[in-house]
């Protein structure tokens, strides 16, 4: 645990004493303060290109009256800082008459242990895994022309203090581990990424040479696709596998239930509440609660314990993603989903770890259904328009499938949907569900926070996938 | 107030000192300070207030080849000692690596330019909320807007950055920034759209009757778009997605991407990669300029390059480290391009639009689909379909693919360029793109 105050003109008493001045008839609001230790270790090009140690404090100053709010942080926490951010907070909240909302919910469960991942591995250990990386994915054979590889490793510890002196502190912990390759051959060059990581030590993830299987499946992931051929253009049928596939949820339905843009009534679903949005059998949920997952967390960044969130249930909407200000707004409740990147941004609404659940169906009986179609197994990234509605997410591998069977692999391609209807497409669900290996990083408005994902196969009816093959 | 030269310089020799005491045969300090403040408005109203005062700084130090980094925003002298001491046991520990090492003494900027980077005027939150009050006043005077969003930005920044072979320098930018985001709606669809205006003199900034305006009409327009069939179609780039073109072209002249062997530009110097009339520059001392620089993050002067001469590729972008590793000397691109920009073409907009009886303009694009490796390009647009020359209806739920080192070669660009941001091109038209639709 840190303590803010230790070194500072500013003690604990006269800081809160400021907070409680500051916030007195403002509807919410508190002080967030942040210290957090990372490091990053990179191998790259037969080198430790980089060891970097980085440490970061301050604090985030926030009044809340109505549905305006007022933000300032600075990292020096000294009694000049704070006050000045108090003057700015009041300056831009003149004529306020709300009453402060005391109540937060309490909890005792935690999610993952108060450790320092970087204290508890050597950066000779680090270093010596990142050279057997190397060593290991060049001894596979010529064609492999780079390797990149690196640990990140992470400490966060906040504490929230709210009106009338009430704290909240969490300490987290977070890692990941990345391996990236290069393969050529006959002057054509393709790359694998695969990674693992989580709120939990490094080793909890490599131990027992467990690196080699991340090499293994970065390295076939380059070989699959020094084969692959132009993808196909057009609307087709496709299976998406297991686990990090996810992506699609996150970007399909995930962001277009964030309370803030339904408040607002810019996302597509702000008048689908009740509405059947997705197949049956599909449920959908955003659960910051399980043990050392990416995205889970013990509290949110306004202190409210985390929860499992049911988002859509056998296809029919139930519930929004919520911090304490839209839900004040939407006069219903947080539903721990308040998250910032650090002390420099407000909190919005955010996802944890969003699932779909499993169903009955087999990824064998998916691929049979399809005439002709692709089969997708792993993907880069995504990103959604809101308003629209309109999703993308990239493969990074995927086959063709023609008549029921798995063809060759196909180049990297944008597939595109709409979020509302997408999920209505869904004709099966598999009984395969998996959560992803722990390396996705979701951004919303120049906010990125980690976040998990899981799925079990299924086969979509109709998408757009955008190749070059007509 | 950002904090002054003074302070920064005292800190950063602090740093470079204790450094060498510690063991460091050479060391390089950046110091930044950079204080924002933001009002932002949705649907009239006061809707957030931001101030935010960042104050951070990197040191790297070398012990021989050996080199290892840390970074703080934590600046008391009692911090920077723990961090200080705990970089030279990095460094110790880390292996040796040949290329490491500051840049050649001759190449380090001499004489820093003013640029005028920095307007002393400050404009308060009251003035700010003036302005924004006026943007969404234009901004939702049609029925179709059913939520303005608009944000008002003022930020000063001022570094130093030294090093241990005596370069020791810094210098004052500012920025104002108003932008708006508006979504319209009809019985059939939502759409959203944005403008935006960036300068470093606050005198400069758009209008904020145009600013709010020109947003509205953006978005409106777009409303009730059609999905078209897949096919092979001309695109049109409007200027904020034709940037983007440029940008991925800068990232596969990165040094590092091309030391790596990881770019499809590896090995193209003096070959023709753009079509013929093609020519890119990067001009660090515009007046004013978004990305104007006196040196870049590691000292080196930087000159004007022209990137690429009548479609050949002419330079790399180099920094010490990756120049050393191929054996070319720093063209002080550490840290990226400058104000990076393809020179005009010698066709009108209106002949662009004119220039194939159908074609695709494109406004945005979605997903992360552009690969450096293999030139591959896939993402998700949104436009508007184009008939003899005229604007006929919006279209969205498409994507559009095709090879850079294709597409590269198919460019022709209107007259049209203007700098609204670091990284500029007129409207680009592309041949021979796929479309892929219903």
């Amino acid at each position: 645990m840190s303590n803010f105050f230790e070194k500072s003109d500013l003690s604990r008493k006269e800081a809160e004493s400021i907070i409680s001045d500051t916030l007195q008839k403002c509807d919410d609001g508190e002080l967030y303060l942040e210290n957090s230790k990372s490091e990053s270790i990179l191998l790259d090009d037969n080198k430790i290109k980089n060891s970097s140690y980085n440490s970061d404090l301050g604090f985030g100053f926030r009044a809340i009256s109505d549905e305006v709010v007022a933000y300032s942080h600075s990292n020096e926490i000294s009694k000049n800082s704070l006050k000045q951010s108090s003057e700015n907070l009041k300056s831009t909240l003149k004529s306020v008459k709300g009453t402060y909302n005391h109540a937060i919910p309490k909890s005792n469960k935690k999610y993952y242990d108060n450790i320092n991942p970087i204290e508890q591995k050597s950066l000779n250990e680090k270093i010596k895994i990142l050279n057997d990386v190397n060593d290991y994915l060049r001894s596979k054979g010529d064609e492999v022309k780079q390797v990149t590889a690196n640990f990140l490793g992470e400490q966060k510890s906040v504490e929230i203090i709210r009106s009338g002196g009430e704290t909240l502190s969490d300490v987290r912990p977070l890692v990941r581990f990345n391996v990236s390759v290069m393969v050529e051959k006959d002057g054509r060059k393709e790359t694998g990424v695969y990674g693992v990581g989580g709120r939990q030590s490094y080793d909890s993830y490599l131990k027992d040479e467990n690196w080699k299987s991340v090499c293994d499946e970065a390295l076939r992931i380059a070989s699959v696709n020094l084969e692959s051929k132009p993808a196909p253009a057009g609307e087709m049928k496709v299976v998406l596998g297991p686990g990090w596939p996810a992506i699609l949820i996150h970007e399909a339905v995930g962001h277009g239930l964030e309370g803030d843009f339904n408040r607002k009534k810019t996302s597509a679903f702000h008048n689908l509440m009740g509405q059947k949005v997705a197949s049956e059998g599909v449920t959908i949920i955003d659960d910051g609660t399980i043990d050392n997952r990416r995205g889970s967390l013990t509290i949110d960044d306004e202190g409210t314990p985390t929860e499992k969130t049911v988002l859509i249930e056998n296809g029919i909407l139930k519930n929004f993603m919520q911090d304490r200000l839209n839900a004040r707004l939407m006069k219903t409740r947080s539903t721990g989903s308040g998250r910032r990147e650090n002390y420099r941004h407000i909190v919005l609404p955010r996802m944890r770890n969003t699932m779909m659940l499993g169903g009955k169906q087999t990824q064998e009986e998916m691929i049979k259904a399809v005439d002709k179609g692709i089969f997708a197994v792993s993907f880069g990234g995504g990103q959604v328009d809101i308003t629209s509605g309109k999703f993308v997410f990239n493969c990074t591998e995927a086959y063709e499938i023609v008549n029921g069977k798995i063809g060759s692999p196909i180049k990297g391609a944008t597939l595109i949907g709409d979020g509302p209807s997408i999920l209505k497409e869904v004709s099966m669900v598999g009984n395969d569900m998996m959560m992803d290996p722990g390396i996705g990083t979701c951004g919303k408005a120049g906010q990125g926070v980690p976040v998990g994902v899981a799925q079990p196969s299924i086969l979509i009816n109709k998408m757009t996938v955008g190749g070059t093959k007509l | 107030m950002v904090k002054d030269q003074e302070f920064l310089e005292t800190k950063a020799s602090y740093c470079l000192g204790l450094a060498k005491k510690l063991g460091a045969t050479d060391s390089s300090v950046i110091i930044k300070n950079s204080i924002s403040e933001t009002v932002n408005f949705r649907n009239k109203k006061l809707d957030e207030s931001n101030r935010s005062d960042d104050l951070g700084l990197s040191i790297t130090t070398y012990i021989g080849k050996k080199k290892s980094s840390i970074s703080s925003s934590n600046l008391l002298n009692d911090n920077l000692n723990i961090l200080i001491e705990k970089c030279i046991e990095t460094t110790k520990n880390t292996p040796e690596d040949e290329f490491n090492s500051l840049p050649d003494r001759d190449l380090f900027a001499k004489e820093v330019k003013d640029l005028n980077l920095y307007d002393e005027t400050h404009i308060e939150n009251n003035q700010k909320i003036d302005y924004l009050k006026k943007l969404e006043a234009a901004a939702s005077n049609d029925k179709k807007i059913v939520n303005t969003e608009s944000s008002f930005t003022q930020n000063k920044s001022n570094f130093v950055l030294a090093n241990s072979e005596g370069f020791c320098d810094g210098y004052k930018t500012s920025s104002f920034t108003a932008s708006s985001v508006t979504v319209a709606k009809d019985e059939k669809s939502m759409e959203r759209d944005y403008e935006y205006s960036s300068k470093c003199f606050l005198k400069d900034l758009d209008d904020a009757d145009d600013l709010g305006k020109l947003a509205a009409n953006q978005t409106i327009r777009k409303l009730s778009p059609k999905k078209i069939g897949s096919e092979k179609i001309a695109i049109i780039f409007d200027k904020r997605i034709a940037k983007g073109v440029l940008s991925t072209f800068a990232n596969a002249i990165s040094s590092s991407a091309i030391s790596r062997g990881t770019s499809f530009l590896k090995d193209k110097v003096n070959q023709k990669i753009f079509s013929d009339k093609i020519n890119v520059f990067d001009k660090p001392d515009m007046l004013k300029g978004l990305g104007s620089r006196n040196f870049d993050s590691e000292g080196v002067k930087t000159d004007t390059l022209k990137l690429v001469d009548q479609g050949i590729l002419k330079h790399y972008l180099i920094d010490t480290y990756n120049g050393k590793k191929l054996n070319l000397k720093s063209n002080g691109r550490c840290g990226g391009t400058s104000n990076l920009y393809f020179e005009n073409g010698n066709i009108s907009f209106k002949d662009l639009l004119n220039s194939n009886s159908r074609s695709l303009y494109i406004t945005e694009t979605i997903g992360h689909g552009s690969n450096i490796v293999t030139g591959d390009y896939s993402v998700g647009a949104t436009g508007f379909l184009i008939e003899n020359g005229e604007f006929k209806y919006p279209i969205n739920e498409i994507t559009i693919a095709g090879n850079f080192k294709d597409m590269f070669q198919n460019i022709t660009l209107a007259n049209d360029l203007e700098f609204k941001y670091a990284t500029n091109s007129p409207t680009m038209l592309i041949e021979g793109m796929v479309v892929a639709g219903k």
